[in-house]
């Protein structure tokens, strides 16, 4: 066992000294496989990162929302509505729910308004998300103006600029009072957009919702759990379609690491017949072409994935910016919170080693039976 | 089908692993035909040197599979959310029929891959190949097991239909239902402890005669095989209930995650380890010795032997941990 | 270790039309601890013959015996293990891996041995010292001059303590100063009791007196046996 480890040792050593001897074809296999490695990252950390940031954002979220339909779309629901629901088992708080958007022509971006929630607040007044804040150059203390739905301008003294750790959902927000929205988008007392529901027992979701949709047969529901269901399966969708692009990129990886581990230079033929002559048997070499890859595979790895990960969740993976950036003007300049598992780096090796070792079996067997008397002709 | 890298990455393994093993199928199938040890000729030699490249391609092959049997569960695991009424794996594998089938393929292909990476390690110690046909012989059987791991895990990924309401734990395990997960988690707890128990002796007895007087492999082997699957009911029937501290939480996968401190790695993986050498060492033995090995095998024998046994105890040492320091008392929930 | 050959042959390309028979029955033995030359003109098959006799390939046909040992019918895997603690080999061209230091070089072929390093190293400086190399071993093997190359060479053939140096054309990049006294080690050699076979056209090898025997081939086969 001892003795076994002791060759390995060996073995490791003269892979070591031998790839440094070769450093320019080394680098260019590592650097094409660090690439590899650091693209599928990328898009695994941030595709996870996002659907980690949505996890967190839905734990706050109500669990049921009650929409109206109207023809077979959206329309608001009258408050009358949370009274013909009354006291339901298992629902802890109910409460309507006033939102939209509003289309700033200015920076010809699209805000979220939403209601602060308490009835109380002060009517000019509102809090701005850091992206409107960032695109109009406000501050607190600056006054924003909106123009209503008749066509009044209404200013609005900024008390806060949002910064909460998920700037993906806050950047585009807008919060003002109750009052200040129905004045603006000319919403009717009496009325929501929605309304929300709170169950506690997860397990209780589904009757209460069966319960509802007897109780407001013109409504619609959405539960969390659907909407975090509909997540996961948007973002691991997308994420394969991207990876099924990436396919391309790794079978040119396959064929360029087929490549390097056949075309040997006659000098490495001549020390690998040296190796065998002087004693080395085929399995030996084998072993010794293995912990080479091994090193390559492990250095490349780990590169490409630190670099990913930073990239990701340091650099707000600058590098998709462009390609997410069409979906709005006031793109979040958001940190993703770091978040890793198992599952993805297994996936990962999968899609860059596994390449990798099945493209050089073959080409390594081949030097690898190199006759041991070739040296002597 | 559902596109998840996951997903992709073990239909890839699985390709992969297939064309590996056709590939040395068809080496095997001339090493079958033209093997001759006494001839110096080229076509030996080369024959010679193609055994080289098989046991490579045979060993990556296993050991990508033993990766996407891990992988296939904790893509089960992550998956369940996508599911209604999945909370976690065996909802997933649930969702269709070839689930269940899928996961046992790939058990049996670790335990059939264990027994010949075993052969070909003691063949490659005999300076004559003594067992180089069984090897292959093997190889040519494992061959077809590999193609319809890659076949119903395509079946169970193609069929995945997210509108599909599936049974998780709670109902599949529950005692209404039926199947045999629900029939194995019916198992009334109390004579399944004293069947567990009782294999637990006869194995290990069983398996220190091995070590210390060589004799019985064969029957060792065959208790290994009822220990290993005995075990497993057991998990479901009785210890997981122990772990979670729920009289009705019966799920086998749900103790490999961190909110049960890893638990399950201790129960499988010596459980795992143990069976596979038992059956190794039962094939063995059974081989019949060849004079140019007799002390490799008795050397063999020997190590496969304490590492069944050891495998073993840890695997009834950690369900014993588990039953014992649980602060469910199944008093008279159950019985 | 006596070694025997039986009806040895070997064939290159065989079954091909470029079909080639380097070695057509050659029945010959060698005795211990003597050194025996091969004598012959490039392509009369003496390499080849030492390379089956040092286990570097296999007989078409025949028997070679080392000691009473069958070891021509051996699969790669175990005629390699019986080269390493059996034979040692001296090149026409050195063969040392450049790059790697003049101890490297020497210790390489104890490599998939596991040996204890230490303990390797110390036989490796050992050799080094009775062949006056001392201070060399930590220099790349690039630096060295032909007649040191030539040193470290029987120093990597003997780290695994062989019985048997086999030696092709070991002259072949020497001028005869060092020719001379190359022959001059390896006849040292023998006396501490080892076998060496040598194959050479070069007279300063086989007129040598260090030469006890000298055998002549011709394609593929032994003319005559002196000595």
């Amino acid at each position: 066992m001892l003795a076994f480890l002791r060759k390995q040792k060996y073995l490791i050593d003269y892979t070591l000294a031998s790839l440094l001897r070769r450093k320019g074809k080394n680098v260019g296999l590592l650097t094409v496989y660090t690439l590899i490695v650091f693209m599928l990252a990328s898009v695994m950390l941030f595709a996870h990162g996002l659907r980690h940031e949505a996890g967190l954002v839905l734990q706050s979220t109500p669990e049921i929302i009650v929409q109206r339909m109207q023809a077979g779309r959206h329309a608001m629901i009258p408050a009358e509505y949370l009274q013909r629901i009354g006291r339901m088992r298992g629902v802890t708080k109910k409460e309507g729910r006033l939102w939209g958007y509003y289309y700033d022509s200015a920076v010809k971006a699209n805000y979220t308004v939403m209601t602060g929630g308490q009835t109380d607040a002060v009517l000019s007044e509102i809090a701005i998300g850091s992206g409107i804040a960032r695109v109009r150059g406000l501050a607190i203390g600056d006054y924003l103006t909106l123009r209503s739905q008749s066509g009044d301008a209404f200013s609005f003294k900024i008390t806060a600029v949002l910064d909460t750790e998920s700037e993906l959902v806050s950047a585009d927000l807008l919060l003002m009072a109750p009052g200040a929205f129905r004045h603006v988008f000319g919403t009717e007392e009496g009325l929501y957009t929605d309304l929300v529901l709170s169950v506690r027992n997860p397990r209780e979701v589904s009757k209460v919702a069966e319960k509802l949709a007897k109780l407001l047969p013109d409504t619609r529901l959405i539960t969390r759990e659907e909407i975090l269901r509909t997540y996961d399966a948007v973002f691991s969708w997308r994420q394969g379609v991207v990876f099924i692009l990436l396919v391309g990129a790794v079978l040119a990886f396959v064929i360029f690491a087929w490549d390097k581990a056949s075309g040997l230079s006659a000098e490495e033929r001549r020390e690998i017949g040296v190796l065998k002559a002087i004693g080395w048997e085929t399995a030996d070499i084998m072993r010794m072409k293995f912990w080479e890859g091994a090193i390559i595979s492990l250095t490349a790895f780990l590169i490409g994935y630190v670099a990913a990960y930073v990239h990701v969740f340091f650099a707000s993976a600058s590098l998709f910016e462009p390609v997410l950036k069409g979906w709005s003007v006031l793109y979040p300049r958001f940190r993703l919170t770091p978040s890793v598992d198992g599952l993805q780096a297994a996936t990962l090796f999968f899609f860059s080693v596994l390449p990798y070792i099945v493209a050089t079996i073959v080409p390594i067997w081949r030097t690898s039976i190199t006759d041991p008397d070739a040296v002597m002709r | 089908m559902t596109l998840n890298p996951a997903i992709m990455a073990l239909v890839m393994v699985s390709i992969v692993v297939c064309a590996m093993l056709l590939l040395a199928s068809g080496f095997a199938v001339r090493v079958l035909r033209y093997w001759d040890i006494g001839s110096g000729s080229e076509r030996q030699l080369g024959l010679e040197r193609q055994t080289y490249l098989i046991s490579t391609l045979l060993i990556w092959a296993f050991s990508f599979e033993l990766m996407s049997l891990l992988l296939f569960i904790y893509n089960a695991e992550s998956m369940s959310g996508q599911f209604v009424g999945a909370m976690c794996a065996t909802g997933v594998l649930n969702v269709n029929a070839w689930g269940w089938p899928t996961l046992f393929v790939k058990v049996a292909v670790f335990f059939v891959a264990a027994v010949w990476l075993t052969l070909n390690y003691l063949d490659n110690q005999g300076y004559d190949y003594p067992l180089i046909r069984h090897k292959y012989f093997l190889l040519l059987a494992i061959a077809p097991l590999v193609v319809a791991e890659f076949v119903l895990q395509l079946l169970y990924f193609g069929d995945m239909d997210v509108a599909v309401i599936t049974s998780c734990c709670g109902t599949l395990f529950s005692s209404q239902a039926e199947g045999m997960a629900a029939e194995v988690s019916a198992l009334p707890p109390k004579p399944m402890m004293a069947l567990f128990s009782l294999v637990g002796v006869m194995v290990s007895t069983c398996g220190i005669r091995v070590v210390l007087r060589r004799r019985g492999t064969r029957l060792f082997a065959w208790l290994a095989s009822a220990t290993f699957v005995i075990g497993l009911m057991s998990v479901v029937s009785f210890i997981a209930l122990y772990i979670y501290e729920h009289p009705h939480h019966h799920c086998p996968f749900c103790i490999l995650k961190s909110g049960h401190g890893y638990v399950g790695y201790a129960l499988y993986v010596p459980l795992f380890i143990a069976t596979a050498s038992a059956l190794s060492l039962g094939t063995v033995s059974s081989l019949g010795k060849s004079s140019s090995l007799t002390l490799a095998v008795d050397r063999l024998l020997l190590r496969l032997g304490w590492l069944a046994v050891a495998g073993f105890t840890l695997f009834y040492l950690a369900a014993a941990w588990a039953v014992g320091t649980s602060n469910l008392t199944m008093g008279d929930v159950w019985w | 270790m006596l070694i025997q050959l039986r009806n040895i042959e070997k064939a290159f390309n065989q079954g091909k039309p470029n079909e080639f028979w380097a070695i057509r029955g050659v029945t010959a033995q060698f005795e211990p601890q003597r050194i025996t030359c091969l004598k012959g003109a490039s392509g009369s098959g003496k390499t080849t013959l030492l390379s089956m006799i040092g286990c570097l390939s296999r007989p078409t046909s025949g028997r070679i015996c080392l000691g009473g040992r069958v070891i021509s019918g051996l699969p790669e895997r175990f005629m390699t293990e019986v080269r390493r603690h059996t034979f040692g080999f001296i090149f026409q061209r050195f063969n040392l891996i450049p790059g790697l230091s003049v101890l490297e070089n020497i210790m390489l072929p104890a490599y998939p041995l596991g040996l204890p390093y230490k303990a390797l190293r110390k036989s490796a400086r050992q050799l080094l010292k009775q062949f006056g190399l001392s201070n060399k071993a930590d220099n790349p093997v690039q630096w060295l001059s032909g007649g040191e190359a030539q040193r470290v060479a029987i120093c990597r053939s003997l780290i695994n303590n062989p019985q048997i140096l086999i030696a092709d054309e070991p002259t072949a990049n020497l001028d005869s100063k060092l020719s001379r006294e190359f022959m001059g080690l390896l006849d040292e050699l023998r006396h501490s009791g080892r076998t060496i076979l040598i194959s050479s056209h070069d007279p300063e090898v086989f007129a040598s007196t260090a030469v006890e025997r000298v055998v002549e081939m011709r394609d593929g086969m032994i003319l005559d046996a002196t000595g």
